[in-house]
């Protein structure tokens, strides 16, 4: 039995780096001094948010939506229903200390803190089509990595065949988790392949800076052949499972909100068609790609399935 | 106030809702969604004047401001207005005329099928909302038929519930704000049936009864 509150893994000091504690504190003093002079400002931009990713072959060449929309009108239901909420309300979204919770059917279990998983690789741009399931669609810039980075760490047993992801829920500071009518906390879920595709974005930016509060932050998932709601924000935990896990909007409408959910013109929702879509910006509708215009990266991941059936 | 100046200033309060959604148009002031903001918008005042228009009848017995009346028909045009204009926005902007798609849209999808219907009963209303109409009609057949502007209501609040993806509060709203229209009708309907079975109506006697019996 412990006797008292054993710090956490990532916060012991190796043993190494504790024998060479005088050697830091005058490293870090000559820093400091460093930082002092004149040549400060270009130091710091080194170290600035994502200045340094790269940009990544899988981006869009389309005209970006602009920041104020992209920040402005957004699905984040845990602030309320409308597009508007989040960008009122999601100022109050705790993400200092923040952790992510990977388990389930893995080798290595493993908590990370938001800011290790900031250190787990460098940080690309990536400029997605997003299509939401109401019909309007954005061009995103997005800051992360492949989601595969970090499931790796944690090696999934062969017994794993889904991924579920679980996203926070602070009630005290999300008005919209009052709403009973849905059955909180936030779940989606992908299967193994899927979360393990290259093209499985986990964000943490947008438009060259920090993920806001209303996108997610500080850590979320980005699926760009797939509807909206299956890029679960504000992650907690992400758990491998052997059956296909329920997911939040599939628990609450499941004829209109699928498991798949991959973006198809020729499935109709039951309440509007699918086949057409409003870029925001746009005055009229285009017409919707098959997996969002991803379908040459993703196709292959579906063949021999009925996606009618599987929507 | 005269009445025709109330008319006029009702007239032109009743635009107001129209100019905000063409300056917002114009100057790109109603959010990222413009177009999704401008239908929901001129389908929530089409609501909006139908029950105003609703209003009318109780709040004239409750007040006694029977000047209302002067006001009736013109807000039961401006329902019409709106939700001509909110269905022409489904039509060229959703749609773009796509005549194909629309008639599936109006098969296989609820709400559209009930919105579509409360409009197409909505035109024989507009078209009678004349003088001439109703001497034509008659005043009975004339208020029979505009009876079932009680339906075309339901039929509206329920396009509105089936549209909204979960959050149910608004179309709650108007759903109870009809109810208590309707509700009032109802009651007041049957106090009157009671009251004219209790001979509310009868002329006060005065003086002797002598009783009228049939002769063997």
């Amino acid at each position: 039995m412990r006797k008292y509150n054993e710090p956490p893994g990532s916060e012991i000091t190796p043993p190494e780096l504790h024998a060479r504690r005088r050697e830091f504190l005058k490293t870090s003093i000559g820093v400091g001094l460093l930082a002092a002079v004149p040549s400060a400002p270009t130091f710091a931009a080194a170290f600035q948010f994502g200045a340094d990713a790269k940009k990544s072959p899988f981006s869009t060449v389309e005209e970006t939506t602009p920041y104020k929309h992209v920040t402005g009108y957004n699905n984040f239901t845990e602030f309320g229903p409308d597009k508007d909420d989040p960008a009122r309300l999601a100022h109050r979204l705790i993400t200092r200390p923040w952790q992510i919770e990977i388990g389930g059917l893995v080798n290595k279990p493993v908590t990370l803190g938001i800011e290790d998983i900031l250190k787990l690789a460098p940080l690309e741009e990536r400029i997605y089509r997003l299509r939401c399931v109401e019909g309007w669609s954005m061009v995103i810039p997005w800051l992360g990595f492949p989601l595969d980075v970090l499931l790796r760490k944690v090696e999934p047993l062969g017994s794993a065949k889904y991924v579920e992801f679980i996203s926070a829920v602070q009630s005290e500071n999300m008005p919209g988790v009052q709403y009973h009518y849905l059955d909180w906390p936030y779940t989606e879920g992908l299967r193994l392949d899927e979360a393990r595709h290259p093209l499985t974005l986990l964000a943490l930016g947008l438009y060259g800076e920090v993920l806001p509060k209303q996108n997610g932050a500080p850590v979320r998932l980005v699926v760009p052949w797939k509807y909206g709601f299956k890029s679960a924000k504000s992650i907690v935990a992400i758990r491998f499972v052997e059956n296909e896990p329920r997911t939040l909007w599939n628990k609450t409408q499941p004829d209109e909100y699928g498991f798949y959910a991959n973006v198809n013109p020729t499935v109709s929702h039951p309440r509007w068609s699918q086949a057409r879509e409003r870029r925001i910006g746009d005055f009229f509708k285009r017409d919707t790609l098959m997996f969002n215009g991803y379908a040459e990266q993703v196709a292959s991941l579906y063949t021999g399935m009925d996606l009618r059936r599987s929507y | 106030m005269p009445v025709g100046m109330l008319k006029s200033l009702v007239f032109l309060l009743s635009l107001l809702p129209l100019g905000y959604y063409g300056w917002g148009i114009a100057q790109d002031t109603l959010g990222a969604n413009p177009v999704e903001a401008l239908t929901r918008g001129l389908g929530t005042w089409a609501l909006n004047f139908l029950l105003i228009t609703l209003a009318v009848t109780p709040l004239r017995k409750l007040t006694g401001w029977h000047v209302l009346m002067r006001l009736r028909r013109m807000l039961g045009l401006y329902a019409f207005f709106y939700a001509a204009l909110h269905l022409a926005t489904y039509l060229w902007l959703d749609q773009s005329f796509d005549w194909n798609e629309i008639a599936k849209d109006i098969l296989k999808r609820p709400f559209i099928t009930v919105g579509m219907a409360t409009f197409a009963l909505l035109v024989p209303l507009a078209a009678t909302s004349n003088n001439f109409a109703i001497r034509r009609l008659g005043g009975r057949r004339w208020q029979a038929l505009h009876r079932t502007v009680y339906a075309i209501a339901i039929l509206a609040v329920l396009h509105y519930s089936w549209m909204v993806k979960f959050d149910q509060s608004n179309p709650l709203l108007y759903g109870g704000i009809l109810l208590l229209l309707l509700g009032v009708r109802a009651l007041w309907r049957e106090q009157e049936r009671k009251g004219q079975l209790a001979g509310k109506y009868l002329p006060k006697i005065r003086g002797r009864i002598i009783p009228i019996t049939p002769r063997q």
